[in-house]
Parts: structure tokens; sequence; C-alpha cells
């Protein structure tokens, strides 16, 4: 059988318990720029979910909506049963916005402190700096931090008040590969924690690799939504990848075959039928060799979705 | 359960933590009075005007010039920098109250201006024989820091509306020409007489006529110049709040 991509087992199921926070057929203009499209979103406890799109797509603007800091031009916007605008809503939601620069002056314990004292019950200051991978620099002026520092700063500010949703506005911009997968742990814990995530990215690794619920969503409106397998799958093709004399041309004209590319040595074949158009392959070529299949990436998807 | 009184607090000791420790902040706020004040009233201090030293004359007057710059530069440069990069939206989502943001900036600029004004004090003492007594500095600080409230409305409407880059240059523009046609860095007297009709528009000029009544020289109204300093914060408040909420419904 074949080889395929496996993904870390999670729970796959979207969870069906009531929504805690929802946008509701919104939709948000900016002058004649239309930046979200009746658009719907709900978030159930314990969920994480990627608003995975392009740049533009209408990401930022759907969190700033939910956080109340922005309004919609019409349509409807609850979190946890009231306006999102409500101090009482506030408080139990963390939020990790894209911030240029933030006062530079103040150190790290001190920042943490100040965001710390606005809630009821905040989280120790140990236990923030060792969720947020800041041992070590509580006493370091934020302005002395490097990038990833002042991203997990930001992120730390996040989860001051023990927040039972968490929105990530591009968590790792501008992060190199290291620091972003250690952002992903730090995710992976709070989730494992129950905390109901919301992330916006473009990078469909990150989406893949955390969300339990991808909303791919573009020009503001949802395209498609899943888990990352759903998505995976959705067009039910897979890839095959094996070193053939046959003609490409042969190939593409067999039933289901959908693309065909070189791709070195090795020829790729798309297809929605793949024991078909292996058994075929395999009996015209007895000298085939170097045979792979696999599931699509989220990446085929994403883009057979957004036509990217 | 969170005591507002406690989120105040807290939020307007770290502002003036996060500014007492910014020099480029401290080195404009406290520099340019303290250095003006030394150039023109201390090098003069022979010279007598109203029958003391100038330099009495002109601690009046640089008083007001360093109360309206800790609010300018306080709370318009740092509004401009905190919602230009972005900081201010991670605030907003926070449960913060508004009022507590804005009242730890208020705060800070009067504790600034009053500390500017002491500092102003005894350089003035110590270096050019100013005499005056106790009642007459304390009630010299309680009109420091209560005029300084026209100065943080402005500094709110220039927060709101310059670049962040450019909030330091802006706000220098505003508040050097204020300063010297409101006739805070040389007797009003002094300046030519269409200089002086235009002085009677500015709320420094007013700020000045308060500030210097309280060292026995000016005999203008204090009626009409807190009723002035008053008008001016509501307009500038008011404006701000205008444009707050045009900037929010395009947000």
């Amino acid at each position: 059988m074949a080889a395929s991509v496996l993904v870390e087992p999670r729970h796959t199921a979207i969870q069906k318990g009531p929504a805690i926070a929802s946008l509701r057929g919104v939709t948000k203009k900016f002058g004649g720029h239309v930046a979200l499209d009746r658009f719907s979103l709900h978030l159930h406890p314990g969920e994480v979910v990627a608003l995975l799109g392009p740049n533009g797509a209408g990401k930022t603007t759907a969190v700033r909506l939910l956080l109340g800091l922005s309004q919609a031009t019409s349509g409807e916007v609850e979190i946890f049963g009231g306006n999102p605008r409500d101090r009482a809503s506030r408080m139990r939601v963390g939020a990790m916005l894209q911030v240029g620069r933030m006062p530079d002056t103040l150190r790290v314990r001190e920042h943490l402190q100040l965001f710390s004292s606005y809630y009821p019950k905040p989280r120790p200051l140990d236990e923030l700096l060792a969720l947020a991978g800041l041992e070590g620099l509580a006493e370091r002026r934020f302005g002395m931090l490097s990038g990833g520092q002042k991203q997990r700063m930001l992120f730390a500010l996040a989860l001051c008040g023990d927040p039972d949703l968490i929105c990530l506005d591009e968590p790792t911009l501008g992060m190199d590969v290291e620091a972003r997968r250690s952002m992903w742990d730090q995710v992976r814990k709070l989730a494992a924690m129950g905390k109901t995530i919301l992330l916006t990215t473009h990078y469909l690794e990150e989406a893949d690799a955390l969300a339990s619920r991808i909303v791919v969503i573009q020009k503001g409106k949802v395209i498609a939504e899943g888990t990352p397998e759903e998505l995976k799958t959705a067009d039910g093709s897979r890839s095959i990848r094996c070193i053939t004399s046959l003609a490409p041309s042969f190939v593409s004209a067999l039933p289901g075959v959908t693309s065909v590319e070189q791709d070195g040595d090795a020829l790729l074949v798309r297809t929605r039928a793949p024991e078909a158009v292996l058994r075929t392959m395999l009996h015209e070529d007895t000298t085939l060799s170097g045979l792979e299949v696999r599931g699509a990436a989220l990446e085929d998807a994403f883009v057979a979705l957004t036509g990217l | 359960m969170v005591t507002t009184a406690t989120v105040y607090f807290n939020e307007a000791r770290f502002e003036l933590l996060k500014l007492s420790r910014n020099r480029s902040y401290l080195f404009s706020m406290i520099g340019f009075p303290v250095v003006f004040y030394l150039l023109f009233g201390v090098t003069n201090k022979n010279e007598v005007f109203h029958g003391h030293t100038i330099a009495r004359y002109l601690l009046a007057g640089y008083s007001c010039f360093g109360a309206m710059g800790s609010s300018l530069f306080g709370i318009g440069v740092g509004l401009a920098f905190e919602r230009g990069h972005g900081w201010l939206e991670m605030k907003r989502a926070s449960p913060m109250p508004a009022a507590a943001y804005l009242l730890a900036k208020l705060c800070v600029s009067i504790t600034f201006a009053v500390g500017i004004s002491i500092l102003l004090m005894i350089v003035g003492t110590a270096l050019a024989g100013v005499q005056i007594t106790a009642l007459e500095g304390l009630k010299l600080l309680a009109v420091i820091a209560v005029g300084v409230l026209p100065f943080a409305s402005l500094g709110l409407v220039i927060g709101l509306l310059m670049p962040s880059n450019a909030a330091t240059g802006g706000i220098n523009l505003i508040y050097l020409p204020l300063s010297f046609c409101g006739g805070l860095w040389m007797p009003i007297e002094t300046l030519p007489h269409w200089l002086q009709v235009v002085a009677h528009g500015l709320p420094s000029f007013w700020f000045s006529r308060l500030a210097l009544r309280t060292l026995g020289y000016s005999n203008s109204s204090a009626v009409l110049a807190w009723g002035l300093l008053a008008s001016y914060a509501v307009i500038f408040l008011l404006a701000a709040a205008f444009i707050f909420r045009r900037q929010e419904a395009q947000a």
C-alpha cells in the first residue's frame, strides 16, 4: 500500500457544544471596500481554529470585530453571550495582536504586572513566564528583547488573565523556524489545558500543525471549512510519484488523472483514482520504480481552493 | 475582584515609570524650560522688573512653559506612538478602563509640570536670588497643576491626529510659537504690539496671567482667565472625542 503523509493524531471531530463566540452574517465595509462579506464563524469550547487565507483576506478584520475593536457594518457579534465591548467579556478573552512597537522602557515583569492587574484572577508571574518561554527575562527592558522574544512577550500579555478564549493574530509573523516551532509548542500547551484558541495565519504549515479546524477565507468569505484532514481529502485526490518509461501524454490520458508533471527523473501524477491508474501503469511499464503515493498536502488543497 | 482604584493607580504608576526612564522625553521636557530660564532669567538677574529681579517674574512664565511641554509631549507623543504602533489596540482589547489610560497620562503630566516648577524655583532662588514666600510658591504650583488641563486636552488631539514619527516635530511647531507668543519666554510688554493682541487669543497667555497673579504681577481677571482656559479644555476635549469616534467608525 501507499506511503502517506501522517499527521499527528488529535481530536478531529468538530466540537458541537454551544458556541462561546460567534460572528453571524457579518459584513464589514471600509469605505467602498468590503473586508468581510456575510461572514460567519462560531467558536466552540476547546477548539483550536485557524483562520487561513492570503494577506488582505479579512482575517485580522474578523479578529478585531470579535474583540470589539471595530464595529460590524451589519450582522451580529457575540462573545460569552454578550457584547465584545463589555468589560465582563473582555475579562475572559486574551488577545495577541500585531504590534509594531510597545513602550521600550518598561521591563518584562512590569508590563506583565500591569496587564495582570486588569483581571480578577491573573495567572502568577512565574507561570506566565514559563508558558510564554520568557524565563530569565523578567527584568529585561522590552526594548532590549529580540524580535522573537518581543512576540512571546505579546503572547504572554494575552495569557495574563488566564482567559478562556485566546485570539492570536499572526502569532509567528517574522519568526525564524526555531522560534516558530517553540511558539507552536506553547499554543499546543494551551490547547491541552482546554482553552479555546482562534489564530490567524497565512502559513499553511501552521494551520496544519495546530488547528483542530481550519476556516479558509478569501476576499472576506469562507470558502472552505473542516479539519486539516477533511480539507486535504476534500477533492479525494492522491499524488503518485515514480520513475517510469511511460510517456507523460499516455499517463495524462488515463481515466481519473487530473495532472501530470515531470519532477526531475520522476513523474508526478495527481489523480482521483489512484488504484486504477497504478494498475495500468504497473502493467504497461514493468520497470517502473521509486514508487510513492501520497495524500494531497494541505497546500494542494489550499491552492485548489483559493486559486493562488 | 479587582478594585477599580488599583487599576487606575497601577496605570498611573507604570506610566510615570515609563516616562521617567525615557531620556529623550526627559531631555526635551525638563531641559527646555530649565535651560531657557537659565539663559533669559538667571543671566539677567540684575535687571529689575516691576520692583524685583526679572528672574522672579520669569519664574511664572517658565513654569507654564514646563507644564505645557510635559503635557504636550507626554500625552501627544505618547499617544501618537502607542496608537501608531498598535500598542493602544492591545490595551483596548484588554479589560483596562479607557479612563484609566487617559487619567494616567494626565496625572503624570501634572506630576512632571509641578516637578519642573519646583526645579525652576530652586534654580531661581539659588542662582538668581529670587524671593518668594511659601504661600506664593504653593499657589503657583496649584495654578500649574490645574492649568495643565487645556494643554493635556490639546495633546490628546495632536496624539490622535499625528503619525507617530511626526509627532515630536509637529508638537514643537505648536509648543514653541504658543509659548513665545503667549509671553512665557519674556515679558509680554516687550513683544510687538500686534503680537500682544494675538496673545490674548492664546491659552498660553491666560495660563501665564494666572501664574503671574500668584506672584503678585498681573492684575487681569482670574475669573476671565480660568473661564477661557476651561473653554479651551472643553473645545479640545470635544474635538478629541469627535476625532476618536470618527477614527473608530473607520477602524
